[in-house]
């Protein structure tokens, strides 16, 4: 093989290369812009079936009514109680893991040693790594019997207990975020507060925390986004019955533990019921996007630059 | 401004030094609560499920009848569902990231690309099964199989894996590429060759701490549809199918009718537990035994 052949032939494998070269990006364009379908694909089923729920049922009635009795003779469709499931067992859980978490990154963040740190803090994060279906199971079998001993009014399926459960779930979550938060804080600002005599619970109190406040709030608004969302705990444990109340010890369905209940029966595709599985993700979607949103123009605004 | 006495001093001095105490054993008590709750919940789960794990629960049909009940039918199902689950994520989370981090132009496209995704990670999972319900079982017609639930645990898990791949090409420092310029090699080969290989520990580890997501996840897989019925093994990705979480959801809403079904969910449960644990320590080893500090 002479020269000239050698340089014909690496020409032509050049040009199928440069071929190659130029597919490359345009292919790897295509597979990107899947994410961007999938968001697309998520609003257009949902708005679609959306909208012809509200050409049958009045968009007022949905957000104002009180009563939702979807199968019954005069069906009646109101959201309200199942917000009220919703709103009621994320505060529950808000108020286990916002203090329990925050408090937990304060530990790890400000006293813990770094091996301590980074013994405790895997292992915190293996709580949010077990299924939700495992606390499902757990506040279903183990909490609501234990509460029931101190509360006797609390009934089998309730809002109380798989509130807590839900928010020992996320207190990783929070914890995880808000030490991320705090450990950012330059240590130049504590030692300031330590030459002025402060105590470490003081520095904490009026240094770290109001520097980390942006971080902290985005964390609770996030874990706020994640108790709406979550469903097998609910749906397991806190039962069907559509009660607007403020009675913790009474079952209470969320939203999301609607939708289960509709896809698990037998909704026939085109009737009310149906479309009202739609109208509640809907709700569901936009109430949780919102918080994703404001959780991250919180850490972007506040952010205090050091 | 009037001075403390010495006196005063010394008490509020050891106010705020006990206060600081106290405080420190609070957040203490805090840090391992979740741990103690953790401790509590596999206590509970273990003491109630060991019993009936044993060779025959393990290989066993689904029975209505509790001391035959198996759970082999699950365990398939859970590696059918893999099967699709894992390649899909994959090349589609491998592609985007290298797109969003070699190829594309920092600007309007890619932060909305990127905003896009941490959005989607913010979804509710459920509101994938929606997705999946609407699109894959309805609209394409595939019915309650592999395939179907496969793909909507793929839509699920595919943020995570888009920015943990993104983070372990990041992670590659630019002169590796450079030296590959230099010698004259095209930006594919580049990455094909020099790039992929060393980001692989990392995209491998996200990858498999998704998956291990995807198989404690029920939600989605509940709205499609599954069943937990005498369904047939599942033999090829057309096929129905039931998985580990799905059992447990049904034997624990069952339970208060026959009470063994509390043991069999427990049961389940161990299992279940067990091959998240394999699953993540694997992505632990990988991550500590190929890691590259460059």
């Amino acid at each position: 093989m002479n020269i000239r052949d050698m340089i014909d032939q690496n020409q032509r494998g050049n040009s199928i290369r440069r071929r190659i070269e130029r597919l490359i990006p345009i292919f790897l364009t295509l597979i990107a812009s899947l994410s961007v379908l999938t968001t697309i694909g998520i609003i257009w089923t949902l708005l679609f079936e959306t909208v012809e729920f509200f050409k049958r049922v009045p968009f007022l009635d949905f957000f104002s009514g009180t009563v939702l009795k979807p199968l019954s003779q005069n069906p009646e469709f109101g959201v309200l109680p199942l917000l009220m499931g919703t709103v009621t067992s994320s505060l529950i859980a808000m108020a286990v893991a916002a203090p329990i978490g925050l408090m937990a990154a304060i530990y790890l963040s400000e006293y813990a040693s770094p091996k301590l740190r980074r013994v405790v803090k895997p292992i915190l994060e293996l709580l949010a790594g077990v299924p939700t279906i495992v606390y499902g199971f757990f506040a279903f079998t183990f909490v609501t019997p234990l509460l029931r001993e101190f509360i006797p009014s609390l009934q089998a399926t309730n809002i109380l207990s798989p509130g807590l459960v839900m928010g020992v779930m996320i207190i990783p979550m929070i914890a995880s975020l808000s030490e991320d938060a705090m450990s950012s804080v330059p240590n130049a600002m504590r030692e300031g507060a330590y030459g002025l005599g402060a105590t470490k619970l003081e520095v904490t109190r009026k240094v770290v925390i109001p520097a980390a406040l942006s971080g902290i709030i985005a964390s609770f608004v996030l874990g706020i986004s994640r108790a709406i969302g979550e469903t097998m705990i609910v749906t397991i444990a806190s039962g069907s019955t559509k009660n607007f109340t403020f009675d913790l010890t009474q079952s209470m369905q969320t939203m999301t533990a609607y939708i289960v209940e509709v896809t698990g029966g037998d909704a026939a595709a085109g009737s009310t019921v149906y479309y009202s599985l739609y109208a509640v993700a809907m709700t569901l979607f936009v109430l949780t996007l919102l918080m994703n949103l404001i959780a991250r123009a919180v850490s972007k605004k506040f952010r205090e630059e050091y | 401004m009037n001075q403390l006495s010495e006196k005063q001093h010394i008490r509020r001095m050891k106010r705020r030094l006990f206060l600081n105490r106290f405080s420190k054993s609070i957040f203490m008590l805090s840090a391992f609560f979740g741990l103690f709750f953790l401790a509590v919940l596999l206590v509970k789960v273990v003491s109630e499920g060991i019993g009936s794990v044993n060779f025959d629960f393990l290989t066993g049909k689904l029975s209505t009848q509790p001391e035959r009940a198996g759970i082999m039918g699950a365990i398939l199902g859970t590696f059918w569902l893999m099967l699709v689950v894992a390649p899909v994520t994959m090349f589609v989370g491998v592609c985007t990231a290298i797109y969003l981090e070699m190829y594309a132009k920092k600007g309007r496209l890619v932060s909305f690309i990127q905003t896009n995704i941490s959005n989607l990670a913010g979804v509710p999972s459920i509101v994938y099964g929606i997705l999946g319900l609407t699109v894959f079982v309805r609209v394409l017609d595939l019915g309650n199989i592999v395939l179907a639930g496969g793909l909507t645990m793929s839509l699920l898990i595919l943020p995570i894996v888009i920015v943990a791949s993104q983070e372990a090409i990041r992670s590659i420092p630019f002169f590796l590429s450079e030296a590959a310029y230099g010698l004259g090699a095209t930006k594919w080969q580049t990455i094909q060759r020099i790039i992929l290989p060393a980001a692989l520990p990392g995209i491998l580890t996200g990858a498999i701490l998704s998956l291990s997501r995807a198989i404690g996840e029920t939600a989605p897989l509940v709205v499609i549809g599954i069943p937990a019925l005498l369904i047939p093994f599942p033999g090829s990705i057309m096929d129905r199918f039931t998985v580990l979480p799905m059992q447990i959801y049904y034997w624990t809403l069952d339970a208060s009718l026959v009470a063994e079904y509390a043991n069999l969910a427990a049961a389940t449960i161990i299992v279940l537990l067990v091959a998240l644990f394999v699953l993540n320590s694997t992505a632990i080893i990988i991550r500590n035994k190929f890691h590259r500090v460059f």
